[in-house]
């Protein structure tokens, strides 16, 4: 069966005056939790934001739900729900009067009280939007995206900057949307929020996706894994190197740490330990990595992620 | 929906899309609601709006210090303290809050909610008249109280009131969409109080040298108190010449707003 996506874009330029932030991107979003991840600058909020009929494309196509964001606002509206990175909210109210608010702009919302509770938001009591806390302002916003019934959901960003236990708490709200059949937009530089919640990442550095498929498919493919361990310094690598297949890198990082790339099985690690074994050396902190997404994203973009 | 599925963590169908606006009329309603409770909260606002003009008019209705012309000094300052009062909300009120909504994201938030951008315009306007409402009743309420005789048909006093409305949210969406918060707040207060000075507020125009006058006259505030004084004081008929300059304020004022506000 063929699952229409919810998002789709296809040459997607926005330029903000000399500076181009998006440069000719192309995304499909199917239906699930779709993550776009990238380094601050990437392009990742102005992609969203021409979702969301905030921004004209420069050039290319955008359609979300099979609305074109710009001219068929009116009929997409209603079918979103929108957390925007900050901000969003009168300064004077509080939050579940704003929240109320949001629900009354739509026509069968959600329990308004039983998302309060959910999202630990009944401990802002009478407090205006200015006073609450960063993490109280993130869940109020997060609350707002959701409030209306969507069946797309952007959340930009959504725990930057909360606590471990907040953050939790986010992931399995945005898990139950998942699963009651809400679509899912979300950008994020947090490597584990992609692995742990997407069905679906797209990497993009410099207003290009650069990647994407399933976290498992990322890891997999392209990226090599790792074997790792500590001997005496100076070990023969070009005779390590002959003892290994072919397709396999090796190399002393630093005096005594040595790493071995390839295809890591129990082959390579018993080949390893065997040649270990045969030059009276004793492999110590032996250890074998899978490649994350942080791993893959540094061999495509050259770059670290967070920094 | 019962709640107690609801609020359960782990609630199957909780979520499932249900999409949908509620009816326009109910948006704009309940919009208009949220931002007269926002002003009616907002200290410096009800400063603006209701200590200040309620002061003038006691004070000045109390203790001769400006020279207001034959008469009782509260048939003089009435008309000028409504004039201030429509002022303050659909100008200064209405810039400083729009241009710190803007500034905040909350337009930007808005502008993906189902309501639509003239939908939340009709309802700031609302959100405007109602508060003006509210100041008419108490100020007329005080300069009754202070012994105010009120002159002049209805009708000429609701024209002048509504097209002052225009032209003040004009200029004051205007200022709010162009320029940052902390200049709106800056500028919309001086210019509150220069026109509060050299409006015909409380000092008579012809006070001012004649160069001045001739100028002044143009002002959108000096139109509307001259135009409510003229009717509320002196018993005239429609006061045209004030309406027409209110008028042209309010098509300036909107059309540029239309053509110059900035959502974010």
């Amino acid at each position: 069966m063929r699952v229409e996506p919810v998002v789709q874009v296809h040459g997607l330029v926005k330029r903000y005056g000399a500076k181009t932030a998006v440069d000719g991107l192309d995304l499909t979003a199917a239906p699930g939790i779709t993550a776009v991840l990238g380094p601050n600058g990437a392009g990742k909020t102005s992609t969203v934001e021409t979702c969301e009929g905030y921004r004209r494309p420069d050039a290319g196509t955008v359609r979300v739900l099979g609305l074109d964001p710009v001219r068929q606002a009116a009929e997409l509206r209603p079918r979103i729900g929108v957390m925007l990175q900050s901000g969003g909210v009168y300064s004077g109210a509080r939050a579940d009067e704003m929240l109320r608010h949001v629900a009354k702009l739509h026509a069968e919302p959600l329990d308004v009280d039983a998302l309060i509770e959910r999202l630990g938001l009944g401990s802002c009591g009478r407090t205006t939007y200015r006073r609450l806390s960063g993490g109280q302002q993130q869940r109020l916003a997060l609350a707002m995206a959701v409030v209306g019934r969507p069946e797309l959901v952007f959340l930009d960003e959504p725990t930057a900057g909360l606590d471990p236990q907040a953050r939790r708490a986010t992931w399995d709200l945005v898990r139950d949307l998942r699963a009651d059949g809400v679509s899912v937009i979300l950008t994020t530089h947090y490597m584990d929020e992609a692995e742990q919640l997407a069905d679906d990442v797209a990497i993009i550095d410099a207003g290009k996706v650069i990647a994407q498929g399933s976290p498992e498919e990322l890891c997999r493919g392209g990226a090599e894994n790792t074997l790792r361990f500590t001997g005496r310094p100076g070990l023969d690598i070009a005779s390590l190197l002959k003892a290994l297949p072919s397709d396999c890198a090796a190399a002393e990082l630093t005096p005594g740490a040595y790493r071995v790339s390839g295809k890591v099985d129990p082959q390579l690690l018993a080949t390893v330990t065997s040649w270990c074994a045969q030059h009276g050396v004793m492999p110590e902190k032996i250890s074998v990595e899978r490649h994350t997404l942080e791993d893959v994203f540094l061999e495509l973009t050259g770059k670290e992620l967070r920094g | 929906m019962s709640a107690g599925t609801e609020a359960r963590p782990t609630s199957a169908g909780t979520y499932a899309p249900r999409p949908g606006a509620a009816p326009l009329p109910r948006m704009i309603a309940t919009q208009a609601a949220l931002e007269t409770k926002m002003l009616l909260r907002n200290g410096e606002q009800l400063l603006l709006t209701v200590v200040i003009p309620t002061l003038l008019l006691v004070l000045f209705s109390a203790v001769d210090i400006v020279d207001t012309g034959s008469g009782k000094a509260v048939d003089f300052l009435a008309p000028g303290v409504l004039a201030l009062a429509v002022m303050s909300t659909a100008f200064t009120g209405q810039a400083i809050a729009t241009g710190f909504e803007r500034r905040y994201g909350v337009l930007k938030r808005l502008g993906t909610s189902p309501l639509p951008r003239w939908g939340l315009m009709a309802a700031k306007t609302l959100s405007v008249l109602v508060t003006e409402v509210l100041q008419v009743v108490l100020l007329t309420v005080i300069a009754f109280s202070l012994g105010w005789s009120p002159q002049g048909s209805p009708l000429a006093v609701l024209l002048l009131l509504i097209l002052g409305t225009a032209a003040f949210s004009g200029l004051g969406l205007l200022m709010a969409g162009t320029l940052k918060a902390e200049a709106t707040l800056a500028a919309a207060n001086l210019v509150f109080l220069l026109l509060l000075v050299g409006g015909g507020v409380i000092v008579p125009l012809d006070k001012f040298p004649d160069a001045a006058q001739s100028v002044l006259g143009l002002l959108p505030i000096s139109a509307l108190s001259d135009g409510l004084r003229d009717v509320l004081q002196h018993g005239a008929g429609m006061p045209w010449g004030d309406l027409g300059i209110l008028a042209v304020w309010a098509v300036v004022g909107l059309g540029a707003a239309g053509k110059f506000f900035r959502w974010e």
